[in-house]
């Protein structure tokens, strides 16, 4: 079978295996969904940064949803998969390990393609979000998100042992960037080390780069810094990912 | 004759300093049944994982399927099914789903529904894995590694867990691999499953070959008869390869002194015996 054909029977196969899974479902899909829903009717019309809050909490949900995704759920995901010995079983088989690794984020683009376009749809029919859109910005800023955090959940297998941890260690990494980068509420109201470590965050360049497509309607040239920031940490997740991703379980 | 399936020559592998297979030669002729069996920690998984490519070698010399493992790649795996140590499916799937996956990654697969079948899942077809028993797991282990229509196929402690009835079924299945032409190696620490099972065997002990070939050589190369009896209520144990002598002087004596040898038996060893003999821990 071509390479192709491979990607494709694998990329149903994860299809399949996501949407089974309650944890995905439910918390990995559903949950950034859920708390633009709520959020939104707490920040209404109030201004944060200068920006209309609906607005401003779309663009934070979209950076929390695809952190979740392709950060945490994938990470998560591949390390109950290591530690039961799937994987070691999978690599036994003619599938290279490229295409499987390659079918796994496949399958995360179009959990977050599905998600982004609920959260948009709510954002502008529920919540009443402001936006002056720049379409292309916009889905250039979902995609290399979506790829940099994707390449930072396979660097961040190496770093988690056992399966049954492997839930908390992620979300202890996780949580606490999303609310420092910004994704709940505005940066500039934390105290100073907590503004310094934003500053270096991949989730803080993201924000800016999908509000600017969102909200101003700056077309990709305008979020050059971020683009460059989140093509950095995607090329050192991808590095640390080639050299340390393991197929066979940590605990024997 | 064809080369062999696997041939194996001063094999050596070590985990740090600890060196775990010390040089170990056998081969496995094409169509046979072939056991390496060995107590717990005796290198049978490390032997095997080496031949399936998982593991790199530290010396020695390794064809299976005339291809160098550590360096063969899909196409080698397209041609060789493997059942791990421990069963890993994803729990979500159906029998049925999780079959036709692994179909999918191989160039020339058996059918899904016919694997179902060989390995005896017919009625749990649409469950969920997870809620398979241990031995259903381990036969949905084997359907994975059969659906590829592999030349080769290893097992690695197949019925470690098991129950007798659950055994014996598995038994069948193996001897059927057999009748369809493919090549097995299988690990075991129960000498009664390769007796039953293999057509040659190798016994492992810490790291090493102590015993290689079918199971009618191994009982005459390691033929040593056993005397038993009696003398004033004490049990002597006699060893010989040369019992009709042994007898002969023993009776003679024991006629020319006027003693009854109490409770003399006379007894071949098992291949159990031999087994625990070579593989007994020095103390």
């Amino acid at each position: 079978m071509s390479r192709l054909g491979l990607l494709q029977h694998e990329l149903r196969n994860q299809q399949r295996l996501f949407w089974r899974s309650r944890e995905s479902a439910v918390f990995t899909f559903l949950l950034p969904i859920a708390l633009l829903v709520l959020l939104g009717a707490v920040y209404g019309d109030r201004e944060i940064d200068g920006v209309q809050g609906s607005a401003y909490l779309l663009a934070g949900m979209l950076g929390y949803g695809i952190v979740a995704t392709a950060f945490a759920g994938l990470a998560i995901n591949l390390v109950i998969r290591r530690e039961s010995g799937v994987l070691k079983r999978v690599r036994g088989t003619p599938l290279p390990g490229a295409v499987y690794l390659g079918a796994v984020i496949a399958s995360t683009l179009v959990v977050i393609a599905l998600q982004t376009g609920l959260q948009l749809l709510i954002g502008v029919f529920v919540i009443d979000a402001d936006l002056s859109a720049s379409a292309g910005a916009l889905v250039v800023a979902l995609l290399l998100g979506t790829v940099c955090f994707a390449a930072l959940g396979l660097a961040m297998t190496a770093a988690v042992r056992s399966g049954e941890g492997s839930s908390a260690v992620v979300t202890a990494v996780y949580l606490p960037m999303v609310f420092i980068s910004g994704s709940f509420f505005a940066v500039e109201r934390l105290p100073g080390f907590l503004e310094a470590i934003a500053e270096v965050l991949p989730l803080t360049y993201l924000l800016e780069f999908v509000r600017s497509s969102l909200i101003d309607g700056e077309g990709a040239g305008a979020s050059l810094t971020a683009i460059a920031v989140l093509l950095l940490w995607g090329a050192v997740g991808l590095v640390i990912a080639l050299r340390t991703f393991r197929w066979e379980p940590r605990t024997a | 004759m064809p080369a062999p399936a696997i041939e194996v020559t001063g094999l050596r592998k070590s985990y740090g300093q600890r060196e775990v297979l010390h040089g170990i030669d056998f081969a496995v002729e094409r169509g046979e049944v072939f056991a390496l069996l060995g107590p717990n920690g005796a290198g049978k998984t490390t032997t095997v994982e080496i031949l399936e490519g998982y593991r790199s070698r530290d010396g020695g010399a390794v064809s299976v399927l005339a291809e160098d493992p550590a360096r063969a790649g899909s196409g080698f795996r397209a041609r060789i099914g493997v059942v791990l140590q421990s069963s890993a499916v994803y729990p979500s799937l159906t029998v049925s789903e999780m079959i036709a996956l692994f179909a999918g990654y191989y160039p020339g697969p058996r059918e899904p529904s016919d694997v179902v079948e060989l390995v005896g899942l017919e009625e749990q077809r649409d469950a969920r894995v997870r809620t398979l028993s241990g031995g259903q797991l381990r036969r949905l282990d084997l359907g994975l590694a059969l659906v590829g229509d592999p030349e080769l196929v290893f097992l690695d402690e197949p019925t470690t867990g098991f129950d007798p009835g659950a055994r014996r079924r598995a038994w069948d299945t193996i001897r059927g691999l057999r009748e369809l032409g493919k090549t097995v190696l299988l690990t075991t620490h129960y000498m009664e499953e390769a007796h039953r099972l293999a057509d040659r065997l190798a016994i492992l002990r810490d790291g090493r070959v102590v015993a290689t070939g079918s199971p009618a050589e191994l009982l005459a190369t390691n033929g040593a008869v056993e005397i038993r009896y009696r003398r004033a209520g004490e049990l002597v144990v006699l060893r010989t390869d040369d019992a009709t002598r042994t007898l002969h002087e023993l009776t003679g004596q024991a006629l020319a002194d006027g003693l009854e040898l109490e409770g003399l038996e006379v007894r071949r060893p098992t291949l159990e015996d031999i087994y625990l003999e070579l593989t007994r821990e020095e103390p």
